[in-house]
């Protein structure tokens, strides 16, 4: 798989995950996303924003376009220094949350992805990769 | 800090979203509803988000507790204007908005308003 875009951006504000999104579409468009799975990998991205805020304190959120053969994809990594998540399992359900939300925001962003991976070490942080492929 | 404008429209009360809501500007919008419906009576309140490039469960909860509020208070929620692209995610993504009525545009969900008092009004007259 050949990266041939890499950004990174600060996940810190509300404004933060405003910017994250208005990227992510930029890229999507980009590598030729049809308006329905635009829509899925911004939405994705946005709940994926909000947890790297809401629950990992802030942290990074990494765009970039790969490419695999014929197709091209676009590559989301969400990562912060947080608390961690003690139970993975867990956390991917429907509904389940640690904090107010309504617990939906990994589980959705999952199925909003045609790939997904967490690694999350309880006190070190979590990571969050996503990729949607055109 | 910003305000979203609350326009009255006879009976009901409508809200155009067109920014991208974060959590201060949602909050302010419940409350300024809230109050909105008190002041004017309301016995509706339309959303239109046909702006809104995406709706993540942070605005999807936030329709969420407009509509209990408003309920509350007396008066009925409707989002109009939802993308299609809209729709199909955030069914993908887990939320159906189920207290929430919706309608495809404005005049549509004046149409389902006026429908509910005028269905009141009858219910109302046959009891009494």
């Amino acid at each position: 798989m050949a990266v041939v875009r890499d950004d990174v951006m600060p996940v810190r504000s509300s404004d933060d995950i405003v910017r994250v999104r208005q990227e992510v579409r930029a890229r999507a468009i980009e590598i030729g996303l049809s308006l329905v799975d635009q829509t899925k990998i911004v939405t994705a991205a946005s709940e994926l924003a909000r947890n790297t805020l809401d629950y990992g304190g802030g942290g990074t959120a990494r765009l970039e376009i790969v490419h695999e053969g014929m197709r091209r994809g676009l590559r989301l990594t969400f990562e912060d220094e947080g608390p961690g998540i003690p139970d993975i399992a867990l956390a991917l359900k429907d509904g389940w949350t640690s904090g107010k939300g309504l617990g939906l925001g990994l589980s959705g962003a999952r199925r909003l992805s045609n790939e997904f991976t967490l690694d999350s070490r309880p006190g070190e942080g979590t990571r969050v990769t996503i990729v949607r492929w055109s | 800090m910003d305000r979203i404008p609350i326009l009255k429209m006879g009976d009901a009360l409508l809200i155009t979203i067109q920014v991208d809501m974060h959590d201060r500007l949602a909050l302010a919008l419940e409350e300024d509803l809230t109050a909105k419906i008190a002041a004017t009576r309301a016995k509706g309140v339309l959303i239109d988000i046909s702006s809104l490039e995406i709706v993540d469960s942070f605005i999807g909860r936030m329709l969420d507790n407009i509509a209990a509020v408003s309920r509350m208070l007396d008066a009925d929620t409707v989002v109009v204007g939802m993308r299609p692209a809209v729709a199909i995610t955030l069914v993908e993504l887990g939320l159906s908005l189920t207290g929430v009525k919706t309608a495809l545009n404005v005049e549509r969900g004046m149409l389902l308003i006026q429908k509910r008092l005028r269905g009141l009004g009858d219910f109302s007259g046959r009891r009494s």
